[in-house]
Parts: structure tokens; sequence; C-alpha cells
């Protein structure tokens, strides 16, 4: 294991660099003089405003920079293990406070840290109310999430995975859109309700995990990622634990059947937070899978695979045919996201090169498209205050370089050549077929069906004639969206014409992974002989 | 002689509390209620100076005083530290109120130091007489407090219904210790689990076991002897409550764990599955019940019935991960309630204490710092990552699967998920409710800094490595003398 030669700790660094950030928006406040119902005098409110608006876009870009820097100045993508590796004792007995990345993680930093920034940006003129607290949260939720993906020991995962869901729970809830809802006999707002079930979902499937980890830890005497990667659970134990930690990545995919929570909290999160839930949150997932599922449980892993293709099947075909009949633009994504993380959870459990790159590649991919796409809807929400499909209808006229940029992104969603889409469902599909050309036949479907659904939602938003009277004066994009948007396309048109930088980061530690993974499966076999 | 001498000296902070409870007492004879704020600023500071005194004397290998009554060891110094710290902080947090309520007598920081001088006992027991002694030093101060609003209803009717049922349990307690004693043929802990492994699970001192496990369980407000809890917690005094619900409880459950785990070693096999029955129980009422809850008082009682039930998770373990697990749980949990009653306190609109849970609608605009503070103090509640009270709800759920009791951390973890919504609609009242009138500003800066502190504690200074990695070596530490 190579310890971190750099000196300084750079990953823990980016990781607590906007905590920083939300220490001085809430010192900003400090100076005001509210009155005694802690409103504050609209210039000063505005003064305060705008500071937290600035220092949550300096350090987001500032951590952007940073892990940038990293990434190109002291990443070595060749290696294929952890780098950057950061320890200091923790709770004692095993327990630590260890980061590094490899190549698994290290892309997942940057897309958040680049995915950050235009969250702010997004939120700019759409948050008016508690715009301190707004900021704040999103900059807690970055280092809880940067956390998540530099954090080599098993506690200090969950300790950010669950962390994170605190501050994603208050944006739904507080600058989440209006509406109620019926529920069990009472009223109460949607957003409150979103919030809620994503709270309550998500951490049920994580108890689960939490008394795994405990396990884990009594039986290794460690929570060290890589000292248990090494460690040959045994084969009855690995079902158990397997299945604790499906449950709690699963539902953070999310996967069908326990995919209900994710239609709700994007609908009624804001824009920005719809968009860190689709490009960072479910990718939390995703990772875990790869980081955990597979090299510590690989016999589980096998056994398990059939299940997973069937959810994932499932998802892919079934969702797509839910999104076809949605009438709110950000529900229809939403399912449209469910259906994409099936064919990375379909990819990840070939353990087949394609199929792990590939499901790597698509989170990334769909980390900027349907990203992208949140910010399409956001644009028009923020016009129109409705997300309704009906609402819609000829927007081309008014808005060109709107229609473009949303044609761009929904060819992405589709997966047409030329964009990121493409690349990873085509390489997880290709997995597939080598595992079993059924499987791959009914995952294909699912790649038919969202191109009905996304087209169904570009021709009723875009085309046909502009016919609703308050749509006449309807604004195109203005700069601050074209370079949220702008940006977001390089990223998705240049690693669909040129996937190789990324699939080299991705290429050493997944084919380590897949190494890994067969020998157990073999000295398994070999054992059960 | 000598050696009774030599013994005094292991039990100062005791005989600190007592020799100064007494003399404030008669200093207040003397002076009367206007002497009410000095005494109490004494009585804080005689907590400290006994805290500072348990600190410095703990003797290494733990030292037997009294014949064996009395234990000075490393367990009973990390409960006494943190009982005297939650006794200084109760009389600390009264203040503001017994000045609204016109409540100002010297008797209340007497009445809380003798509580913190039977509590102590409690902590240092070591003989079923001695733990008798010590639950009733400590109860029958603490009825008095309970009912020290005198001329309200409610807070007399909280001091009779706690005197009556604690009596009760107090019975079955002494009966349960003379079915022990009747069996084992002696009331010390040693001499018992000699005769407790000498004999194996004699029936008489299965049910002697039962009976005391009953009367402790009622002290720390376990289910099924959890009923006097919500009444008293929400008649009593708040700043009574917060008394209530932190330095007895520690008190309780360091008992609870010592008359256990010294005298009934060998037959953890028989009391394992009660204890592990308690927890459950416990943590089920706890989590159901405190959903349907308008007031905050009753709310913070089976939340804390509920959080009993998680630290006899640790207690059902057995061991000694598990009597650390314990140590460390209530270390947390006393913080968080401490903090939490700090809240209630500040609660205050019109001159008077509102206790409703829709009072904090929006506190989250109208008063962001408190705000803040409940909602961190909330979630850690709740047990969610990046706060202490996840590392509590961890150590007990390792020290289960350690002692081969998965199950009993896969229910704990199950209904900690019930728990977080009552916690959770807590927090979204305060934040995502349109605001309700605001809390009185800048009345009580004890409070506040209380409250703070507490929230500080919580997140990010317990959580942060050299800090939570010195409290787990400290209960560790505590753990091991008992083994």
């Amino acid at each position: 294991m190579t310890a971190a030669a750099t000196g300084f700790s750079w990953l823990s660094a980016i990781t607590f660099l906007p905590l920083l950030g939300a220490l001085l928006i809430g010192l900003a406040r400090l100076g005001a003089n509210p009155d005694e119902n802690g409103v504050l005098e609209p210039k000063e409110q505005q003064r305060i405003d705008n500071t937290a608006r600035q220092v949550a876009l300096l350090f987001t870009l500032l951590v952007f920079g940073v892990s940038v820097w990293i990434f190109f100045a002291l990443y070595d993508p060749a290696q294929p293990g952890f780098q950057l590796i950061e320890q200091i004792e923790w709770l004692g007995g095993g327990v630590s406070y260890k980061m590094g990345v490899d190549g698994i993680s290290i892309l997942f930093v940057l897309l958040t840290t680049f995915v950050m920034p235009i969250c702010i940006l997004a939120s700019w003129k759409s948050i008016n109310k508690r715009v301190g607290d707004y900021m704040i949260a999103f900059l807690v939720m970055e280092t809880l999430i940067l956390g998540v993906f530099c954090a080599l020991d098993l506690f200090l995962f969950y300790f950010f995975f669950e962390g994170s869901l605190i501050p994603m729970f208050l944006i739904i809830g507080v600058w989440g859109s209006a509406g109620t809802k019926e529920f069990a006999g009472f009223t109460m707002p949607s957003r409150v309700y979103a919030a809620v079930k994503f709270f309550l979902y998500t951490l049920l499937g994580s108890v689960l995990l939490l008394v795994a980890m405990a396990w884990i830890y009594f039986k290794a005497g460690t929570t060290d990622i890589p000292t248990l990667q090494q460690f040959a659970f045994p084969a009855h134990a690995q079902t158990w634990l397997w299945l604790a930690f499906f449950a709690s990545f699963a539902v953070k995919v999310p996967m069908w059947p326990v995919h209900t929570w994710l239609p709700d909290a994007h609908v009624q999160a804001p824009t920005a937070g719809s968009v860190v839930l689709a490009s960072i949150l479910l990718k939390m997932g995703g990772y875990g899978f790869l980081r955990f599922s597979l090299p510590m449980f690989p016999i589980a892993s096998a056994e398990f695979a059939p299940l997973i293709f069937a959810l994932s099947i499932m998802a892919i075909i079934y969702t797509s045919l839910v999104a076809l009949a949605q009438e709110d633009m950000k529900k229809l994504i939403a399912y449209s996201s469910v259906a994409h993380m099936g064919l990375v959870t379909m990819g990840i459990f070939t353990a087949t090169p394609q199929g792990v790159e590939g499901a790597l590649f698509q989170m990334l991919s769909h980390g900027f498209i349907s990203g992208a796409l949140f910010l399409c809807v956001g644009v028009l929400y923020d016009r129109m205050h409705t997300r309704e499909i009906a609402a819609f209808g000829g927007l081309v006229h008014r808005m060109p370089f709107y229609a473009f940029l949303f044609l761009f992104f929904t060819m992405g969603n589709v997966g047409l050549p030329g964009v990121s889409g493409f690349v990873g469902e085509f390489l997880t599909l290709a997995g597939a077929f080598k595992y079993n050309t059924w499987i791959a036949f009914f995952a294909t479907t699912g790649v038919i069906l969202s191109a009905a659904y996304a087209l169904r939602l570009y021709r009723k938003v875009m085309y046909g004639e502009l016919t609703k009277t308050n749509l006449m004066a309807i604004p195109d994009v203005d700069q601050r969206e074209l370079v949220m948007l702008g940006v977001l396309m390089a990223f998705a048109l240049y690693l669909g014409v040129n996937p190789s930088p990324a699939l080299s980061v991705f290429a050493p530690a997944s084919d380590h992974l897949i190494q890994n993974y067969n020998a157990a499966l073999t000295a398994f076999a070999g054992g059960a002989q | 002689m000598t050696d009774i001498m030599n013994g005094f000296s292991y039990a100062i902070p005791e005989v600190m509390l007592a020799v100064g409870a007494m003399a404030l007492l008669i200093a207040g004879v003397f002076f009367g209620d206007k002497s009410a704020k000095p005494i109490s600023l004494a009585a804080v500071l005689l907590l400290a100076a006994a805290l500072l005194a348990a600190l410095f004397i703990e003797p290494k290998q733990g030292a037997s005083l009294f014949g064996g009554a009395f234990r000075a060891d490393a367990f009973a110094t990390f409960a006494k530290i943190i009982i005297y710290a939650a006794g200084a902080f109760a009389i600390l947090m009264s203040d503001r109120y017994l000045a609204g309520e016109k409540l100002g007598r010297f008797e209340y920081p007497v009445l809380i130091v003798l509580a913190t001088f039977g509590m102590s006992l409690m902590a240092s027991a070591n003989d079923l007489i001695s733990l008798y002694m010590g639950i009733e030093t400590h109860s029958l101060a603490l009825y008095i407090l309970a009912a020290f609003n005198r001329d309200s209803r409610r807070s007399t009717e909280a001091g009779l219904k706690y005197f009556v049922l604690g009596a009760l349990s107090s019975g079955m307690l002494l009966y349960g210790a003379s079915l022990i004693y009747g069996f084992a043929g002696s009331t010390s802990f040693q001499e018992i689990a000699r005769v407790a492994s000498a004999s194996g699970a004699d029936a008489g001192l299965i049910v002697g076991l039962v009976f005391l496990i009953s009367g402790l369980a009622f002290k720390v407000s376990a289910a099924p002897f959890h009923m006097w809890a919500p009444d008293v917690y929400e008649g009593a005094p708040t700043p009574v409550t917060a008394f209530f619900a932190s330095a007895p409880k520690i008190a309780g459950m360091a008992l609870f764990v010592r008359a256990l785990v010294a005298p009934f070693p060998d037959i953890i096999d028989q009391w394992r599955p009660v204890i592990a029955a308690i927890a459950i129980a416990s943590m089920l009422i706890g989590a159901f019940s405190a959903i349907a809850q308008t007031n905050i008082k009753r709310l913070m009682a089976y939340s804390s019935i509920g959080h009993m039930g998680y630290a006899l998770i640790g207690l059902a373990a057995g061991t000694k991960e598990g009597v650390s697990a314990v140590l460390i749980y209530m270390a947390i949990y006393v913080v968080m309630t401490i903090g939490t009653f700090a809240c209630i306190l500040l609660m205050r609109r019109r001159g008077g204490l509102t206790e409703n849970i829709s009072d904090l609608a929006g506190l989250s605009r109208t008063n962001g710092p408190m705000g803040l503070v409940v909602t961190i103090l909330f979630f850690s509640l709740a047990g969610v990552p990046v706060t202490a009270g996840f590392f509590g709800k961890w150590f007990v759920f390792v020290a289960a699967v350690n002692a081969h009791m998965v199950w009993l951390a896969v229910v704990g973890a199950v209904i900690s998920v019930i728990s977080a919504y009552y916690y959770l609609r807590v927090v979204w009242i305060m934040w995502f409710n349109d605001p309700a009138p605001a809390f009185e500003r800048g009345t009580a800066p004890a409070l506040g800094f209380t409250a703070a502190l507490c929230a500080v504690l919580i997140f990010p200074i317990l959580v942060m490595p050299p800090f939570i990695g010195a409290l787990i070596v400290a209960a560790q530490n505590a753990a091991a003398a008992l083994f």
C-alpha cells in the first residue's frame, strides 16, 4: 500500500473546503440585526443573500479547481490501487478516518466538484427565500458527498453516506415546490411528504447495512476497505451481508421496486436539488455496489446476479413505460433516471470489463445528461412556474437556443452515437451480451422505449404551433443558463466522441476488480469440489 | 481505624457532597430564601469541586471501602463525572425558570446536591444494602423536586405519582434483594457471585433477580415499568424534568450494569433474555408512543424510554464491549438531553413557557441559531450519522453482534427508523412550517450557553478523532473495572 507521499491531505482539503464556505456564510449573518421575528431589513437581507451566493460559488469553483489539479498533478491513472491515502486514528480498534481514491472513485469526485458550481448557478435567481441556509445546505452536501467517494473506511463511508440525507431532506422540504398531498388521512404539503419519504426510505435501507457493518467489524476486526477487500468472508455469511448492502444501495440507486421515493423527491425538489440527486446522489448506490458488493462478497454477487438482472430489466422496461405516461416533465425524467440506472446495475453485475467500465461510464454520462435535463426543465419552470407537459408546446419558435440544447440532451438521454450516453449504453449492453443474450435483448428494448418517451416529451413541449398566449413572450435562455448547459454539453459531447480518457482512468481499477472477483470465484469453485 | 480513614480518601467526592449539602442547608435556613442565588452558585461550585476530586482520586486498581459495600473504581468515576456535571447544569439551567415562577427557594439546589449524592452512592454500590441506600437517597430528593412547584396541580400530581410508583418499585427491589440474600447468604456482590457460580441458576435466586431487575428498570424508566415517566416529565417543573432525564438515568444505568455484571456474571444466560426483552419493549414503546405526542416534554419522556432500550442492548450483551457501549451511549445521551431541555426552557413567550411541539414552527427562521441547535440535537437523538448520537448506536450494535445477538441489533436498527420519524417531525416543523411567533430572546444567557455547548459537543466535537477517541478509551477503562 502506498502511503501519501504528497505530505498534504489534499482529499481532506477538498472534502472540508465547502464546509469552511458554509461556516463563512453562517458567520456573514452574525453582524446582521434581525427584528424579534428574525426578519432583516430587505436591503440588508439582499446584501447577505448576495454574499451567500458569491461565497458558495467561489468555494465550489475553488474545490473544482483543486480537484482538477489533484487529478492532473497528483493522481496516477496507471496505478490500479488506492492513491493519495491519508489516515488518522478515529474510533480506535480498526476504525479510522482514512481517505483515498482509485480509478473508480476519482472521476466521481470530479463529477461532484464539477456539478456543484452549476447547481449554485442554477439557484442564483430561482432561490429567493432563505438563500444563506440554502447555500449552506449545498456546501454541506458537497462535503458529505466528497466524503462518500473518498472514504477508504467502511464506517467513514456510512458516516458520510447517511449524513448526506440531512441536507437533502432540508433542501426538498424547505425549498421544494408548492402543493398538498393526502396521506393516511392527513393533508400535508407534498414537499414535506416527499422529504420525509426520501429520508425514511433511505434510512430504512441503510440500517441493515449498519448491522452488517457491525458484523463485519466483529469478524474482520477492522472497517478498513482495502483490508476488507482482501478478507475472504465465508460463503454463507456473504449471502446475508450482500443482502444487507443490497438493501441500502438498491434504495439509493434506486432499483425497481424500491424506486418510488425518487419521483416524489425529484418533483418536489428545487431544480438544483434534482440535479444533485440525479447527477450525484444516485451514483452513490452504484458506487457502493462496485466498492463493496462485488469485491467483498464475490460469491454472493455471482449468486445474486440473476436477481439483479431481473430487477434491472424490470427497471429498464417498466419504468420506461411509466415514463411514457407521465404528464409532469420532472417525473418523466425521474423515471428515465431509474431506467438508466437499471443499465448501470446490470453492467456492474455482469462483472465483465465492458459491463463494469460501461456502468461507470454510464453513471458519469448520466451525471451530465440527466443533470442537464433537470436544468432544462428548471429553465421552463423558472419562467412559467409549471412542469406540466400540457402547459407547453411550440416553444421552438420562441426559444431556438433552448430548443437546440434541450434536443441535444434529449438525444443524449436516448443514447445517440456521438453523445456520451451512447458509449455507456453500448458498453453495458455489450457486457450483458457476453453474459447472457436474453438479458441483453430485453435491456435493448429499453433503449427503444427511451427514445419513445424522450422524443414524445420533446415533441409535445417544443414542436407544434405556439398556441398558448402566456407562452408568447417567453424569453430564450440567458447567459447564465447558456453557460451551465453549454459546459455540460461540451463534456457530454467530448466524452461521446472520445470516451477513452475516462475509460483509461476506469480501466486499471475495474480490471483489478474483475481479476480479484474471478479469482475468488475460481477459488470458491475449487474449494467446493 | 486507620483503615477506615484511608478508605474515606476514596469517598472524598461523596463526603464533600454530603457535608456540603448540609452546610448549604444550614446556611439556607439561616439566611432564608433571599440566599437562594448564592446557595445555587455554591452548589454548582460544590459539584464542580466534587467532579475534580472524583477525577483525581480515582484508584488505579479500584478500591473497596466500608467492608466492600462501596467500590471506588474507574466505572464509578466515569458515571460520577457525568452525574456531577449533569447536576451542576441542572442548577444552572433552573435559574431563569425559578425566577419566572417565583420558586426561588434555597432548598432547590440543596435537594439537587442531595440527589447527586445518592446517585454517587448508586454508581459505587457494591452491596445490596448500599444499592438500596443509594436509590432511596436519590429518590427521596427527586420526589420532592418533582412536586417542587407545590401550588401547581400538575407538579404535585407528578410528585405524588412518582412517589407512589417509586415506593412500589422500591418494594419490588427490596423483595428481590431479600430473596437473593436468602439464597446467597450475603448482600455483597462478590459473595453473591461466588454462590451463584457455585450453585448455578437456582430458582429462588432467579426470582429474586427478576424482582431486582424490575425495580432497577423502574428507576431508568425502561418498559414495562415506564408508565410514570411521561406524566412525571410533563408535570414536574421543566428544569427538574431536565435533571430527571439526565443524571438519574446514568446513575440508574450504572447501577443496573453493576448489579447484574458484578454479582451474576455466571448466570448471564438467565438474565440476558430478560434484559433483551426489556430493551426491545422500551425501544418499541419509545418509538410508537412518541409519534402522537404534542407536548415536547412528553415526547422527550418517550424518547428517553426508547434510549434506555438502546443502552440496555449493551447490557444484554453483558460483555466488556457491551458495558463500555452502555457508558458511551449514556454519556452522549446525557449531553443530548441537557441540550434539548435547555432549548425547551428557552421556549418562552410573553414571560411564560410553552411546551407544545407546534410552538417550534418555523423556528429556523425566527431564531436561526436556536433552530440549528435543536436540529443538531434531534438528528443526534435519532441517531443519524454526522452527529454523536450515531456513535452511541454503533457501539451498542457492535456489542450485540459481538455477543452473537445479531437479531437484537437488527431489531434495534429497524426500530430506530420508526423513531427517526418523530424526531424528524420536530425538525420539519421547525424548518418547513410557517413561523409561529418568535420566542423571547436574550432572557437567559445560561440556557443559551448550555444549549450551544451541548450542540457543539454533539457536532462536531464528539465526532472528531481525539475527542471521541478519548471518550471511548475512558469508557473502555471504566468497563474493564467490572471484569
